[in-house]
Parts: C-alpha cells; structure tokens; sequence
C-alpha cells in the first residue's frame, strides 16, 4: 500500500472508528465513571502545563509586539493584539499541541500496549466492545475538557501578556484591560471554543485508532505513539487553518 | 460446579460408551445434543495479503473433547482461536459454534457467541490496571451484576486455579504461571462450556506447566468442557493423552494414567503446517506417524 492509499484507509478506519464510539455513547453499556476518570486525567491532569504554557505566551507576546507597537504610537492596542491572537489562535492551537503531547501520547501508548499484550482481544473474547469502553470516553473526556482547559490558558494568557506590559513597559493595567475588552467581540469566544471541540475530536480519533492498530510488540507501541502525536499534531495545525477560514464566514469575522 | 462427572459420562453419544454400557455405575445424562460439535471448520481459508495462513481447513471439536492442536510458530495454531471467538474473518468457508453458523455474525452478535467460550490467552492478557478480583470478576461487571453476587463466584474460581490468596494481588504482583491461572479464572467465570487455550504454558517451568494442563484436565473430566488446546511443547500432549481427572472416595481431585482404569477418548491430536492440517487423530497414531516434520517435531531433530 503507497502512502497516499495507506492514509486514505486510515482516514477511512478512524472516521469509522470515531462514529462507532460516538454512537455508542446515545447505547448501552454507557461507561460513566471510567469517562470522569478519563476527564480528571486528561483535563486536571493537564491544567499544570496550561496554565504555563498561556501565562507565558501571553507574556512573550507583549514582550515582542509592544516595541513595535509603541513605533507607531499604538502601545495601548498592546491588550487587544494580546486577547485577539490567543482567543483567536494561539490559545486553541497551543492548547490542542500541548495536549496532543501530553495525552495523546499517553493515550496511544496505553492503548498500544493493550492491544500489544493482547488486553483488547481479552475484552473483546469477554463480551465487550473496545470502542464503547475505551475509545468513547476518551472522547468525551477531550471533548468537555479541551475546551475549558483553552479557556483556562486564554485567560492564563492575557494575565501574562498583562503583567509583562505593566510591570516591563510601564502601561498602565487600565489601558491593557480596556484595550482587551474592546478587542474581544462574541464571536471570537464562540470561535476560540469551536476550535478545541474539533482538536479534542483529531486528537482523541488519531491517538486512539494509533494505538489499537499497535504492531509488533514493545517497538510497535513506541512507533504508534510516535505516529500518534506527529500526525495529530500535523493535522491540528491544518485544520486550524480550514476552521479559521470557515469561522471567518460562518461568524462574520473580518476576511480582509 | 459439579465434581462427580467421570469420563464415560461424556462421551456414550459418541458411541464408544454407551449409557447402557455405563449401566449402574455413571449418571444418566441428556445426551441428545451431544452429536452437534461444540467447533467446527468447513474448509476455512485465511490469508493475509498473499501470504495464507489457513488452507482450506477442516475438523471438528466435539462436546467434552479437548483438541490438542500442535506446530510450529507461524502455523496459524493461534489464528484458529481467533477466527472461533470471531476476532478475525475467515475469506471463505464456514466456522460453526455449538451448530451456529457465526461465519458472517457481526460484532454484537458476536458479543453473545463469546459468552459461551472462555478463552486463556498465551500471556494471561491480564488487565494490568485491575486486581485479580477485579479481573477475574470482569465479565460479571460488565454485566452488571451485583457484587454480593459477583464475589463468591470469584472465590469459586479462584479456587479452582489454586489462588484464592492472591485475590487482592495486581497483576504486576503476580509470577508468569500465576497470570496464567488467573488468567483461566478469568476465562472459566460464568460456566463456559468451550475453553479456548492458546499455548497456555509456554515460557513455565515444567511444575506449572503440569499445573496449568492439570487444570485443562479437569475442565475436561469433570466439567465436561470443550476446548482446543493450542501448544507446541510435547510434555503437554503427553499429560493431556494419557492422563484424566477422577475425584477420589475422600471428595479429592486425583488424577489417574489411562490403562488403568480406562482408555482416554476425548483428547484428539491434530498437527498443522504451513496452514494445513497434516495429521489428525489420537496420540498414539501421531507417534506412529511416518511424516518427516512430525518425525522431527516429536523428537527434536
């Protein structure tokens, strides 16, 4: 199989995956506590590196615009280019990356390591469906916590971006936060949202459906978790560019 | 879990022993159904890409016969396990479990066929992030049965394999042959009446690889299971084909060699290369056997 046949089959096999474990949410047996488990380890469990990774992009944000700005006397619009890019971008992606590395991978090796141990065929010869138990709450899991997490590194974000202009570049802390509230409109919200609800979707079909086709032992669980992020990271990162367009329009969101 | 069965119970269906025959001695058993296989192969054909691991395969495993499948690694002995519990899909033929025909059953359907069939996986395939309770009691959880209902059929099980002290054990706690029997439990709860083995000892020390087929055993002559043992090791065959279990006057399981009381019929030998079967019948005739590979197979060169 070439490779242009190879990943349009597993497109083909995680999207079916993906709607198997999305269907089998809405039908028994529904896995609830092993989902809030997922949830605690993938969203509380990650908070620690979103809170650092959006407090200090906030900051290097102000820190390499603010000189510019202040060139064309524009400093006080330091809040709004600070709220704009992370809600907008940097936010979601950042986010979607950090997570891919961190639970994507943990995903696709525990996984790869079942399926390499033969614990997914055991549960499958004892009656149940790998994808109701596994796959599915993993998704959901991403799904609520994503975009809460996004949230959290946004606001994490413009509170950096904040102190670094007050505290570096002497703006006052009224003209940073006025200038956040007039750069934020609704849509960017609605936007910075929708985005890590389609991430949590690549992150958790790509990482999951990585680690149940694991082949060939130890290495094949290394390989897959490899895959694992290196593709989920790769397609993020091209979806965020298909969903910023189709956000412009759909949201209203100026084009030009 | 009944203990008093003994071999010519299971097997006056087949015609070598009669239930007149078995007289005063054994208890009457229905066995009209016994004639149906509990696994049968119609001329299976597997391959993957080119490569064919199963060429038109072909036999049967009756109720309370024990099918010792032997080959060497790559023969496709573990694929005919798969293909029974319908993890993988046959390209053509037909597989048949207790007379229905599963070849084409999708996976929920194929969720109530595996609810007849215990399958001991060559690892144990022990869920590392659930204690041996936990794991043992899986597919009663998954049922959703209540716990008061659940426990004393994991201690049964647990019993039964010897390990009731490690029930609170986690998997990583536990010695290659103990997985194995926990693994069994596991595979035994709920009653299944076929027990699927694939190469249950390999890697153990010879004690626990006689542990482990003296459990084979007793599923075999005193639960009336049905299983496909799976293996590549001699010593196993030797303690499957001539040895059975009887419970002794004092309610103990021992186990007896055959000639002394009775001539075993219910472990059949079936040897497999390149996906082919190349002999099929009782032990005795394999060692009579004028093949090459089963020449070398049996002595080692």
């Amino acid at each position: 199989m070439n490779f242009v046949t190879r990943s349009i089959f597993e497109l083909q096999e995680t999207t079916v995956m993906t709607a198997r474990a999305v269907a089998g949410v809405f039908k028994g047996p529904r896995y609830i506590s092993e989902t809030i488990t997922q949830m605690d380890v993938i969203g509380v469990g990650s908070l620690t590196i979103i809170l650092l990774t959006g407090f200090f992009t906030g900051g290097v944000l102000t820190l390499q615009t603010f000189p510019t700005l202040a060139a064309y006397s524009a400093q006080g619009q330091t809040g709004k280019l600070v709220a704009i890019s992370l809600i907008r971008e940097l936010g979601p992606v950042l986010c979607a990356l950090m997570v891919t590395g961190r639970v994507g991978s943990a995903i696709a090796a525990e996984l790869g390591s079942m399926t390499a141990s033969q614990q997914i065929d055991a549960m499958r010869a004892l009656g149940t469906d790998p994808i109701k138990k596994l796959v599915a709450p993993r998704l959901i899991a991403l799904i609520v916590t994503l975009p809460l997490l996004t949230v959290v590194a946004d606001v994490m974000g413009i509170g950096g971006g904040g102190i670094a202009a007050t505290t570096l570049y002497g703006l006052s802390i009224n003209e940073f936060v006025t200038s956040v509230r007039e750069g934020i409109t609704g849509n960017d919200v609605i936007g910075g949202v929708i985005k890590p609800i389609c991430f949590a979707i690549i992150i958790a079909s790509v990482a999951c459906y990585k680690g149940l086709t694991t082949e060939g032992g130890t290495v094949g669980v290394g390989r897959s978790t490899t895959r694992a992020v290196v593709t989920a990271s790769i397609v993020v990162i091209v979806a965020d560019f298909f969903l910023a367009r189709g956000l412009q329009y759909l949201l209203g969101m100026p084009v030009n | 879990m009944s203990t008093s069965r003994t071999q010519a119970e299971l097997y006056p269906a087949a015609g070598e022993v009669s239930r007149d025959a078995a007289g005063s001695t054994f208890a009457e058993v229905d066995d009209s159904d016994r004639i149906v296989p509990a696994i049968e192969f119609r001329d299976v054909v597997l391959a993957f890409d080119d490569r064919v691991i199963l060429d038109k395969l072909s036999f049967k495993v009756m109720k309370g016969e024990t099918k010792i499948i032997l080959g060497g690694s790559g023969g496709g002995k573990s694929t005919i396990i798969k293909l029974v519990l319908g993890l993988l899909k046959p390209d053509e033929g037909r597989i048949l479990v207790d007379g229905e025909d599963i070849t084409d059953f999708n996976e929920v359907q194929m969720m109530i066929v595996r609810k007849k069939i215990g399958m001991v996986f060559q690892e144990g395939a022990l869920f590392d992030s659930l204690s041996v309770y936990d794991n043992v009691a899986y597919r009663l959880h998954e049922q959703g049965r209540a716990e008061d209902e659940v426990e004393p059929e994991v201690r049964r099980m647990l019993r039964f394999v010897n390990l009731e002290d490690a029930i609170d054990k986690m998997p990583a706690e536990l010695s290659g042959g103990m997985r194995r029997r926990v693994g069994i439990a596991r595979a035994l709860i709920g009653d299944p009446k076929i027990v699927l083995f694939d190469e249950p000892t390999a890697g153990l020390d010879p004690p626990t690889a006689r542990t482990i087929c003296e459990l084979a055993m007793k599923l075999r002559d005193l639960e009336d299971v049905s299983s496909i043992f799976v293996t590549h090791e001699m010593n196993n065959l030797d303690y499957l084909c001539s040895e059975y279990a009887v419970v002794n006057e004092e309610g103990q399981v021992v186990f007896e060699r055959e000639g002394e009381r009775l001539c075993l019929i219910n472990s059949k030998v079936m040897m497999m290369l390149e996906g082919k079967i190349i002999f099929s019948g009782t032990d005795e005739t394999l060692r009579k056997a004028e093949n090459p590979y089963i020449h070398k197979f049996l002595r080692g060169h």
